[in-house]
């Protein structure tokens, strides 16, 4: 809150005035058409609409192909959580311990955040190839015969490389950061008083960063959820047999080519909720992070 | 680092050059892939070493396309890229700070109100609510143009949120001293804040141009005018037409250029690339 | 130049709290008046009022003949020097300086010329094209002073500017401010928690407390004659006695200690004495007893840190006195402050 204001009561409204139209355009207004549409059903050939109360929403819970995509959707998003930030840690305590090659290795490692998720498929999709892929290839030798297409644990594996390669960067950033903020004064108490490296990281650096992994759990939940689209699309389009299908590839599928607009709207709105859940935790962390 | 360890060392920088080359690799083969003729993987395994056929696969994808599946040019495709990256990045820093100017510095009737509804942009990512927003922007006529690409995704919390928050950080004295020397309200916005608030912008123009350029469900939907396509959105089309009639080098040109301007970007702008992202959050 | 007028000004925020209530001042015309009190007291809301930072909710503000309740802080007339500078972070020292006649359409040869004898004045011309943020501390309160200046405003505002600088350029700067204000003969007022710096600048003191004008004088009549336990309490250092005693038909009693009072009356009072206005006495039969605790050494002087029939008291002495456990003590009678018990208004 400011001390001072101005007096103007016209100017504001017309500041805030384009941020607002378009909101009230291209978003509230869609998602109160995707509310009110997760009510309706059209019948078969489209000319009927009728009123259905929740029954979508009861349709889609009876849905084997729905409840599978909320459990691939779990699986895709811990997977992808654990792995890049995982990675990103070990590489943010290796960085972590450089002084003069810090920098260097830093723009070596986040450059991959500016790729986008569709072009990280292809790349992947590329040396995951079952005819010409290196990957493939080099399985071939210890006998395993790998093909994404026909096997739904190998395409789960290719799409979660190719979503953590992407994210690794990102994670990498905010540990850094994390770890920066953590007084050097700590742990040099924590070497006085007789801790070795590893005791150190699990006693002092660890529990300090919590704050920091917490945050990122949530910010990498949301990113599978949402901006891994184009991963999926661009390598296995959901399958084989729904094994990658995840929620929000699966909205855009019943909307799109299945023009199942009852359901997806449903599916649209059951995401909206996640999404609201996922971002006021968020918010609430950014709030109490960033105090003036 | 507390005291000096040589094996953690040698374990630091063990663990980083891999990370490095692992991170690097499948950029390395789609750059290798781009060097040769479209026979060279006919072979069955991925050439390792660099071909001789650049210059002519990246000026083959830049200026005539893809013959075979009627790609457009990449030229265009880029620069539409372009034009989509900086209408949003532009759009939506210009839209979000006279947003928290006004939400700052004015009380006026319904201002939470106001800050909400910009707040429920940030929960709405365009991916969930695409079905709806697709036909609304069909509706406005909006398919197939720059306006339809980018109008609907400007409205950001995030942005809106980042100039809140560096406004407020400003010291109340700043505007006492500026009412004083008789600034009003634009002249001390621009005068004072949009100055004041010149490396954030920077900072979050560099992440905005990233998001922009690498948008891919949206305007895969929205154009299916050719002189509209942009080159995320585009190699899709090609890489599936690829997939039957395996031209590699020419996809794998097409990606290389694809990600080339906002990973430049990353690289040359690291400083204002962290700050934007560790101060965006998101 | 002009006069600055307050007129039973008051200031209740929507919620219903009174910052300030009952102010009436009337500031002459190139007078330097201080509004001293603690944090709270109301001082710096007063002074935003002037300003035209803060809405005024009772009473009127006249700058000269105008009544400015109503007029915007840039048509006021006046200049204020921040605690923080607020000194624009993107400008250079020279546009800092231009700003506010840049605003008003003053031409350019004009401004050029302001700013130019302003920097001459402040002795800033050197940095005159530097940021702020590559000045000292002192060189930025300059600029601040110098953005006032370049106005040539009928009066300058002071919100504690001298606090943000360590204690000797503070002294320094507070010479300068008196200096300046002396030769360019501009009506001011100066808001400071610091009793010393309140006494050292002002021709007149305002000592605010709870929102409330305690008392109005020259600094000197404030401190010889404080009209409430409170100021006589906020005003010298180190600050006054006070002790707890009888008024008992012209005695004075401190539990078993009494001295001569010439007031009449009888009931529970504030003693108030200066530490400097005791001394010590031999044989005189009514003298105070003092214990001494501990000793501050100030070089010329010493202070005395003890008590007087259990009550703490402090005494200012030369620095070659010998000191046992025990002072006997004095005062003139007419170096006694007695105060209300109750309200602390002065009753002698």
């Amino acid at each position: 809150m400011k001390r001072t204001i101005f007096g103007n009561q016209l100017l504001p409204w017309l500041l805030l005035a384009p941020q607002l139209l378009i909101t009230a355009v291209f978003f509230l207004w869609p998602a109160g058409q995707a509310i009110w549409q997760s009510f309706l059903r059209e019948d078969a050939f489209g000319l009927k609409t009728s009123f259905v109360g929740l029954l979508n929403y009861r349709a889609l819970f009876n849905d084997g192909d729905y409840v599978n995509a909320l459990g691939v959707t779990l699986v895709f998003s811990v997977a992808v959580a654990a792995l890049s930030m995982g990675l990103a840690l070990l590489f943010a305590l290796a960085v972590d311990r450089m002084l003069k090659t810090a920098n260097m290795y830093t723009t070596l490692l986040v450059w991959p955040y500016a790729v986008a998720p569709a072009i990280a498929g292809i790349l992947w999709w590329f040396i995951f190839n079952p005819t010409i892929g290196i990957l493939p290839y080099l399985l071939d030798f210890v006998g395993y015969d790998w093909n994404h297409s026909l096997q739904s644990g190998d395409a789960m594996v290719l799409v979660v490389i190719a979503a953590s390669w992407k994210q690794v960067s990102y994670n990498f950033l905010f540990f850094v950061a994390g770890l920066q903020s953590i007084p050097q004064s700590l742990r040099e108490a924590a070497a006085i008083d007789g801790a070795g490296p590893v005791k150190r990281f699990f006693t002092i650096t660890f529990p300090l960063l919590t704050p920091t992994t917490f945050f990122l759990l949530v910010v990498n939940v949301v990113y599978t959820m949402f901006d891994t689209f184009g991963v999926i699309d661009a390598t296995t389009q959901g399958g084989p047999a729904q094994s990658t299908n995840i929620l929000v590839y699966k909205v855009f599928k019943d909307g799109f080519l299945g023009l199942n607009l009852g359901s997806s709207a449903a599916q649209s709105v059951i995401l909206m909720g996640i999404v609201i859940v996922l971002t006021i935790i968020q918010f609430r962390y950014i709030e109490r992070r960033v105090q003036y | 680092m507390v005291e000096d360890r040589p094996f953690l060392n040698f374990l630091a920088h063990a663990v980083l050059i891999l990370g490095v080359v692992v991170v690097a690799f499948p950029v390395y083969l789609a750059l290798i892939a781009s060097t040769h003729t479209a026979q060279a993987f006919s072979s069955g395994v991925i050439p390792l070493l660099p071909g001789a056929e650049m210059a002519n696969n990246y000026m083959t994808m830049l200026g005539t396309g893809m013959s075979s599946s009627g790609a457009p040019p990449l030229g265009g495709m880029m620069l539409n890229s372009l034009i989509m990256a900086l209408i949003i990045s532009l759009g939506k820093i210009v839209i979000s700070i006279t947003s928290a100017f006004a939400i700052v510095y004015f009380r006026f009737p319904f201002r939470n109100l106001a800050f909400w509804a910009i707040f429920v942009t940030l929960m709405l990512p365009v991916e969930v609510r695409i079905v709806p927003t697709f036909k609304v922007v069909a509706d406005l006529g909006m398919l197939n143009s720059y306006a339809g690409l980018s109008v609907p995704l400007i409205a950001s919390a995030t942005a809106t949120f980042l100039f809140r928050q560096v406004f407020l950080t400003i010291p109340d004295e700043m505007l006492e001293a500026a009412r004083i020397d008789g600034a009003g309200p634009m002249k001390f916005f621009r005068d004072i804040l949009i100055p004041l608030s010149r490396t954030n912008i920077a900072a979050l123009f560099v992440i905005l141009f990233i998001y922009g350029w690498n948008q891919y469900l949206w305007p895969l939907l929205i154009t299916t005018d050719d002189r509209f396509y942009t080159v995320v959105a585009g190699i899709k089309r090609m890489a599936e037409v690829a997939d039957a009639v395996p031209q590699w080098n020419f996809v794998m040109a097409a990606v290389m250029l694809a990600m080339l301007p906002p990973v430049l970007v990353v690289i040359f702008m690291q400083r204002l690339f962290v700050k934007g992202l560790t101060e965006t959050e998101k | 130049m002009a006069t600055i007028t307050l007129e039973n000004v008051g200031k209740t925020y929507p919620g219903g709290a009174a910052a300030v209530q009952g102010i009436n001042i009337a500031i002459q015309d190139g007078e330097f008046l201080v509004l001293v009190g603690p944090s709270g007291c109301g001082k710096s809301t007063l002074l935003r009022m002037v300003a035209g930072l803060e809405t005024i909710t009772e009473g009127t503000v006249r700058i000269g003949d105008r009544v400015v309740n109503q007029v915007e802080p840039a048509d006021r007339d006046i200049a204020m020097v921040f605690q923080n500078y607020a000194l624009y972070p993107h400008m250079s020292v020279r546009q800092n300086l231009a700003y506010g006649l840049k605003n008003r359409g003053t031409p350019a040869a004009e401004i050029t010329r302001r700013v130019d004898e302003a920097a001459d004045i402040l002795e800033i011309r050197p940095y005159l094209d530097r940021k702020p943020r590559a000045l000292s501390g002192g060189q930025r309160q300059r600029v601040a002073m110098g953005r006032a200046i370049v106005r040539e405003p009928a009066a300058f505002l002071f919100d504690e500017p001298l606090s943000n600088l360590d204690a000797k350029l503070r002294v320094t700067m507070r010479g300068e401010i008196r200096l300046l204000q002396r030769r360019l003969g501009t009506t001011s007022i100066y808001v400071t928690h610091d009793q010393m710096e309140a006494m050292t600048l002002a021709d007149r003191l305002v000592v605010l407390n709870g929102g409330r004008i305690e008392q109005i004088g020259a600094p000197l009549e404030v401190y010889r004659r404080p009209a409430s336990a409170f100021v006589a309490a906020f005003i010298g250092s180190p600050a006054m006695n006070l002790l707890n005693a009888t008024l008992d038909n012209g005695r004075l009693r401190i539990g078993s200690a009494s001295l001569p009072a010439d007031v009449a009356g009888s009931g529970a009072v504030t003693l108030g004495i200066r530490p400097e206005d005791l001394r010590r006495t031999a044989g005189r039969a009514d003298a105070l007893h003092m214990s001494v605790d501990y000793v501050e050494e100030l070089g010329a002087t010493r202070l005395v840190h003890g008590r007087l029939e259990g009550q703490k008291l402090v005494c200012t002495l030369s620095a070659d006195s010998t000191l046992g456990d025990m002072l006997a003590l004095e005062a003139d009678a007419g170096a006694l402050h007695l105060f209300d018990a109750g309200t602390g208004a002065r009753i002698n």
